[in-house]
């Protein structure tokens, strides 16, 4: 996507991290933070209101957010104009800041301000989406789904989700709080703290977007889902455990009574295949991302191609899909394919049976 | 063969401009140097972002991460426009009698020389300010289109609707035409003088990158554009303006995209800067080229004439600028 011509010999991207959450779900008190704690890195912050960001900081920039749609007739395609402008004013001056924060308002769409890394040609060539980290107030959530789905778009859309404020609720609840974030996304990392307490290396720094470092740091990531199951809104699987650790004990399937937090409409479902052939693969990838493009939030994948000595790495936002080789497969590592999908109205069946026809020797599924 | 008259800043520049004979190169941290008998240095801006030479006067207009609107006058001097704390003040323009636009967030504000200063809200963001050439009336860049105001009475504003996001607007010298540098790869034209029924969009598509830099010809005959691997070069001589017809391509290079363009002021040369830093003086009539500089250490970001035409003064992104006299 990047025009090499319209890169000056780059120094090396900033990162930029992206955070959301509803009004009230700690936001400020993390920003506050990151600005005032000795972690030996400094950074800019664009927020659309200085609010109570009780800091004085010439590198707080107050910004109006400002939504456009391309003119490409995707209804999709949309980014934050006043973060071009922004972005572009302080990376004439980089050596000032180690990165860049963006702080949402509470209601907004996490999309525009994700696509803008991807989709702005100057934007891109300097800066890097680091990660979207979406904080939670636990006490809060059930109510928030209820009345709102940008409160659920937020936890799809996240790579990491800080669920706040969990000495609010009790064990039972924050259990069900939990369990409904990893229902709408399995893929993300999930903390839970008080006070936005949430150790800084989990949030900022955790290169989510960049193909090479994504699956380093979470090898598990994709590990979720078993095999080939799908992860909907009425799942009550014991998903209790910390993304982070390891994941060396038995998933135990044992389904529970459905939770009373029911008003998801996002679903992910994790593909598992075999080795892929490429002929059929990319063409595929496009055409869904394509037709499906709108409902899709986020995919992410690991791609074991047949003849490949390296191992393939896919990502994608609505209708943007991007993917390199990563690295080589490691003697005794399963020659495998992981694909995840968060997203809404995803025809499961379809996506299913056109992945695995993607294989490189066709097997249907297990 | 021109001769180069380097002058080495740190960190990115942002724009250069002539006052008369006296080069000013305006660095994104905020100071303003001038060549007028030796280097000298005015700070003007804890940060800065955008630097314009007013048309109307021999000034510079600037804003800045410090919320401040300032005139810069030829020995230097700092008068203070406008201070609107905690706002990035990334559009400013220039008008007659002393007026001068800026603005932030959804408004637009135009300041009348007497201090006197009117808030014209607008509906999105705006991202760029141009004066008519002629009466007091600016014109807003914004998402969806312009909307034009005229200054000192209560008429309505006209809006000129276009779908996608306008950031930046520009007037030809006649006052005939009005053309907008989009978020997409294009430019997009209204032609201001039309029987109403008659078409009056412009469409200037094709680009393969965003257009950033736009100057017109003397006599307002050409627009040449940034953002492609040559010089864009659209004909408005006709009533129709460059509808129908193919624009000039100068100063073609593989693939090293133009990021400045500039019209001498008088003659119907373009100088034309390079993402490279290399920089080319090109004639219209028979495109015939001329090595200005060779490329240097980052992207041109201004390129501005001498009132005699003779000094051509550059700035980069690298910080690596100067003055070429072409008369040598």
């Amino acid at each position: 996507m990047t025009d090499k011509t319209t890169d000056t010999p780059a120094a090396k991207p900033v990162p930029v991290t992206v955070l959301t959450g509803y009004l009230g779900a700690g936001k400020t008190t993390l920003l506050n933070r990151i600005l005032s704690e000795s972690h030996g890195k400094k950074y800019a912050v664009i927020v659309n209101e200085f609010g109570e960001i009780g800091i004085d900081n010439d590198l707080i920039v107050e910004s109006d957010e400002e939504i456009y749609e391309m003119n490409n007739g995707c209804v999709c395609c949309t980014v934050r104009g006043d973060l071009i402008r922004v972005v572009e004013g302080l990376m004439r001056r980089p050596g000032r800041f180690d990165g860049i924060i963006v702080e949402t308002t509470g209601l907004a769409d996490p999309v525009p301000v994700a696509q803008t890394f991807f989709m702005d040609d100057d934007v891109r060539a300097k800066t890097e989406l680091d990660a979207v980290v979406a904080l939670v107030d636990a006490k809060h959530l059930p109510l928030r789904l209820k009345d709102s789905r940008e409160a659920e778009d937020q936890i799809a859309f996240a790579d990491v989700v800080v669920i706040n404020k969990i000495d609010l609720v009790s064990p039972e609840e924050l259990a069900q709080i939990d369990e409904v974030v990893r229902a709408i996304n399995p893929s993300a990392r999930v903390y839970k703290t008080s006070r936005s307490g949430v150790d800084l290396t989990k949030v900022l720094d955790q290169g989510a977007f960049n193909l090479e470092r994504a699956l380093e740091n979470d090898p598990q990531f994709l590990d979720h889902g078993h095999e080939d199951h799908v992860c909907g809104p009425d799942c009550g699987h014991d998903h209790g455990h910390d993304h982070h650790h390891d994941h060396d004990h038995d998933h135990d399937h044992h389904h529970h009574a459905p939770s009373p937090i029911h008003d998801v409409t996002v679903k992910s479902i994790s593909l598992r295949g075999g080795e892929m052939n490429p002929e059929r693969f990319f063409p595929w990838i496009q055409k869904i991302t394509q037709t499906d493009g709108p409902n899709i939030l986020r995919l992410k994948g690991i791609i074991a191609f047949k003849g490949d000595e390296q191992r393939y790495v896919v990502q994608g936002v609505h209708m943007i899909v991007e993917g390199d080789h990563q690295r080589a497969w490691k003697d005794g590592e399963k020659r495998e394919s992981r694909l995840v999908f968060i997203g809404r109205d995803l025809d499961v069946e379809k996506i299913e049976k056109s992945f695995f026809a993607c294989q490189a020797t066709e097997k249907t599924p297990a | 063969m021109p001769t180069v008259a380097p002058l080495d800043l740190e960190g990115h520049v942002v724009a250069t401009h002539f006052l008369g004979d006296i080069p000013f190169f305006a660095t994104a941290a905020g100071t303003i140097h001038r060549l007028d008998g030796g280097e000298k240095v005015t700070e003007a801006h804890q940060g800065l972002l955008t630097c314009i030479r007013d048309p109307f006067s021999a000034t510079l207009l600037t804003g800045g991460e410090d919320g401040k609107v300032l005139r810069i006058g030829h020995d230097g001097s700092i008068a203070e426009l406008a201070e609107v704390p905690r706002k990035w003040i990334s559009v400013v323009a220039g008008g007659p009698q002393g007026a001068i636009a800026y603005a932030h967030g959804r408004s637009s504000f135009v300041r009348l020389a007497d201090g006197t200063t009117r808030e014209y809200p607008e509906q999105r963001s705006v991202e760029g300010l141009a004066f008519a050439p002629k009466g007091l009336r600016i014109a807003a860049a914004r998402y969806n289109g312009v909307t034009l105001h005229w200054v000192g009475t209560s008429g309505a504003p006209v809006d000129l609707d276009w779908k996608g996001a306008h950031t930046g607007v520009t007037f030809s010298p006649d006052g005939r035409f009005l053309v907008t540098t989009m978020q997409e790869n294009a430019l997009h034209g209204w032609k201001l003088d039309g029987k109403p029924g008659e078409a009056r969009h412009m469409r200037m598509t094709g680009y393969p990158a965003k257009v950033k830099s736009l100057s017109w010809s003397p006599k307002g005959k050409w627009l040449a554009s940034s953002g492609a691997p040559a010089a864009i070069v659209w004909p408005f001589s006709s009533k129709e303006g460059p509808m129908g017809k193919a624009p000039q391509e100068l100063g073609t290079r593989s693939d090293i995209m133009v990021t400045q363009v500039s019209f001498h002021p008088a003659e119907e040369v373009l100088a034309i800067g390079f993402i490279d830093g290399m920089i080319l003086g090109v004639r219209i009539a028979d495109g015939k080229e001329a090595l200005l500089r060779r490329p240097g250490k980052g992207a041109i970001t201004g390129l501005s004439w001498s009132t005699t035409g003779k000094l051509l003064a550059f700035s980069s992104e690298a910080g690596d600028c100067g003055v070429i006299d072409i008369s040598a």
